[in-house]
């Protein structure tokens, strides 16, 4: 789970990691007052789960509360990769000295934590990793002690000039820890800057969660903005289904994650566009079927649905007792290809012998004959 | 032969008196595997499909040499379960529940690894030595025993392709479903290192998907020390673009993580990548042929 930058700073800030201070604003009359509370210059931030704010115009320097305002208006309503912005975060501006870059994740690889810095910070990083791989510096833990003697080292090295390492070290501390207390995997702060004025501050902030420890964080779980998610892969998740919205138009409904995968890919090697990925999970109830029937006909692109089932924990007779439901309470307008094998295919298929279903025999059958009704 | 398990297996299920421990149980009973515990706290002297509960994993080994143990419990109880069968010694633990929050992983992980304890797992289908012992939630009725390795990052994509081995009359000597979580216990190159060394199986095949760079790098590792063939399959060519994890993620894996990359990487050492699972099925074939 992604949260917004000016929720990271609210965690970085109880965590006692310096920011700038700022509110949030969501009309132009907000802006205007807020800015009116901050000395000097202020920066009008858009809110969106999306990289690349700042070149895409949604971050602008505003010298005065009316200029605040005048490029908030301009920052309302603006997609920034397709998210619209609706939210800006408004913040006295910092006077920069340096800019540097610092994040605290996992580290798949190898399995352990790792942090990341370096001095180069900025807008640029992906760059600097990629061209001058030498300006990172990683270093990692595995049992979750903080690794003191090589973030020292890292510390001192961060920013030029006069001494900051103590103040450097305890941000890395303090990520360390908040990505520990909130299951976090990621914390990211870039640029982490040193001001004119000596201070170390988080100008930005950037954290996301795994969804597997929501539970034992239910406060961080509240912080989940629903604007930001397709409203229809949030159903699905209520439904206990996996789902994610695709270009094509031949529906998918499978049980699996790596067979819904391996199915959309032979679609389109039939020369077929899938229109989804859609997993029903492990467990087999009729209204998982009859929810995914939903979300897949709720896109009018849809000319064909295949239905593939591996049964194993899945019983393929409660898949066709779903299938069957769903024909009862849903207009399903266009043909469904349906492929059962595994625990009970028989006995699914048999349930559905009278039906207007197509059933294919095989995977590569069912693929050719739902490309070939879609028409692509 | 076969890795991991065989008939020599003796099983002990790990939240036994459950939904799933017990469904799952006399689906590895009816198999033939050898389920001589299991272990739900404070149920201790109860049977489950006639399997005696004790309410440890020590006081289980203890009683009946259970040298696998396979857990069902809820997520949150996961690692505590894992980290229980590993302080019992136990060689191999396969744990199957999904959900398991990462970080708590990161420890166990090093610390079994450590103690040469294996781990498959976590959110994994388990691992089967088809006609010999089973320790999992695979349909046990689609495989045949042979000599093809099975190692896979997914569950029912697992089951598609041994469905269609069968079908062409191939067997398999051991499949492995190692799990789909960020973290887990065992990975490709671990068990291709087992399957190498193993003299019944005479082919492997890696089912890899999209995300991560573990195929990337057993793509090399194939290339200096493994001499049996590899045919590959990788999923993921249609899926839109993964999340990444802000600018770190991009940090650490690069340009590797898409199914273009991995194919690339494997097809660059030589390892053939199918595209369709007819493809895979007789690419397999084909290469047992050349070994006999």
């Amino acid at each position: 789970m992604k949260i917004h930058e000016y929720q990271a700073k609210q965690l970085f800030k109880a965590q006692g990691i310096a920011v700038c201070p700022g509110e949030l604003a969501v009309t132009v009359d907000q802006v205007r007052s807020i800015a009116e509370t901050l000395e000097g210059r202020c920066a009008v931030k858009a809110q969106v789960h999306t990289g690349g704010r700042g070149k895409a115009g949604g971050i602008k320097l505003a010298q005065n509360p009316e200029e605040a305002a005048d490029l908030a208006g301009q920052i309302f309503g603006m997609s920034i990769r397709g998210h619209v912005v609706k939210k800006v975060w408004i913040e006295q501006a910092a006077h920069i000295d340096q800019e540097a870059y610092l994040s605290v994740t996992l580290d798949r690889s190898v399995k352990k934590m790792v942090f990341i810095c370096s001095s180069e910070g900025g807008v640029d990083i992906e760059q600097v990793a990629d061209k001058t791989p030498e300006k990172i510096t990683k270093f990692y833990t595995a049992d979750k002690t903080f690794p003191a003697a090589e973030a020292r080292a890292a510390a001192e090295a961060l920013f030029e000039g006069p001494d900051h390492a103590d103040d450097v070290l305890e941000v890395m501390r303090q990520i360390f820890s908040l990505a520990l207390e909130t299951d976090a995997s990621l914390v990211e702060i870039n640029p982490l800057v040193l001001t004119k004025e000596g201070r170390v501050l988080a100008l930005d902030g950037k954290m996301t969660f795994d969804d597997n420890a929501l539970f034992r964080h239910p406060e961080i779980a509240a912080l989940r903005d629903m604007d930001e998610e397709n409203a229809n892969e949030v159903t699905a998740k209520e439904k206990g289904l996996s789902f994610v919205q695709l270009d094509g138009n031949i529906g998918c409904m499978v049980n699996g994650a790596g067979l819904a995968m391996g199915t959309m890919d032979q679609i389109q090697l039939a020369g077929g566009a899938p229109a989804n990925f859609l997993d029903v999970g492990g467990s087999s109830s009729p209204e998982k079927v009859i929810s995914a029937f939903r979300l897949i006909l709720s896109n009018e692109k849809v000319k064909a649905i295949l239905i593939n089932i591996f049964g194993g924990i899945t019983r393929c007779d409660d898949i066709a007792k779903g299938i069957l439901e769903s024909y009862r309470c849903l207009d399903i307008p266009v043909p469904v290809v349906v492929r059962l094998c595994g625990t009970n295919a028989r006995e699914g298929l048999e349930l559905l012998r009278d039906s207007s279903l197509i059933a294919a025999e095989s995977l590569a059958d069912g693929v050719q004959k739902s490309v070939k009704l879609a028409g692509s | 032969m076969s890795i991991l398990v065989g008939q020599q297996t003796k099983v002990l299920v790990q939240g036994i008196t459950g939904r799933d421990g017990s469904f799952h149980t006399r689906q590895m009973l009816d198999y033939g595997t050898q389920v001589v515990a299991g272990v739900t706290p404070g149920k201790g002297g109860q049977e489950v499909e006639g399997v005696p509960v004790f309410d440890s994993v020590s006081e289980a080994v203890r009683q009946t040499q259970a040298n696998c143990s396979v857990i069902y419990v809820p997520a949150r109880f996961a690692v505590s379960a894992i980290e229980e069968a590993a302080d019992a010694s136990v060689e191999l633990i396969v744990c199957i529940t999904e959900g398991v929050p990462v970080l708590d992983m990161v420890p166990v992980y090093h610390s079994l690894r450590a103690r040469e304890i294996l781990l498959i797992g976590p959110n994994c289908p388990g691992v089967i030595s088809p006609g010999k012992c089973k320790v999992g939630i695979m349909p046990g009725e689609i495989h045949l025993p042979g000599s093809v390795g099975v190692i896979s990052r997914s569950g029912t994509l697992t089951y598609e392709i041994v469905h269609s081995l069968t079908t062409l009359g191939v067997g398999q000597s051991t499949c492995i479903g190692i799990g789909g979580d960020s973290i887990v216990g065992s990975g490709f190159m671990d068990l291709l290192a087992k399957f190498e060394a193993d003299p019944d199986t005479d082919v492997v095949i890696l089912v890899g998907e999209i995300g991560g760079d573990e195929e990337e790098r057993t793509a090399e590792y194939v290339a200096r020390h493994v001499s049996k063939p590899v045919v590959a399959f990788i999923v993921g060519h249609a899926a839109p673009p993964g999340k990444t994890m802000g600018h770190a993620g991009a940090i650490i894996s690069g340009s590797s993580g898409t199914a273009a990359s991995k194919t690339a990487a494997f097809e660059q050492v030589g390892v053939t990548v199918s595209r369709t699972l007819e493809d895979l099925a007789h690419a397999v074939k084909d290469r047992l042929g050349v070994q006999a």
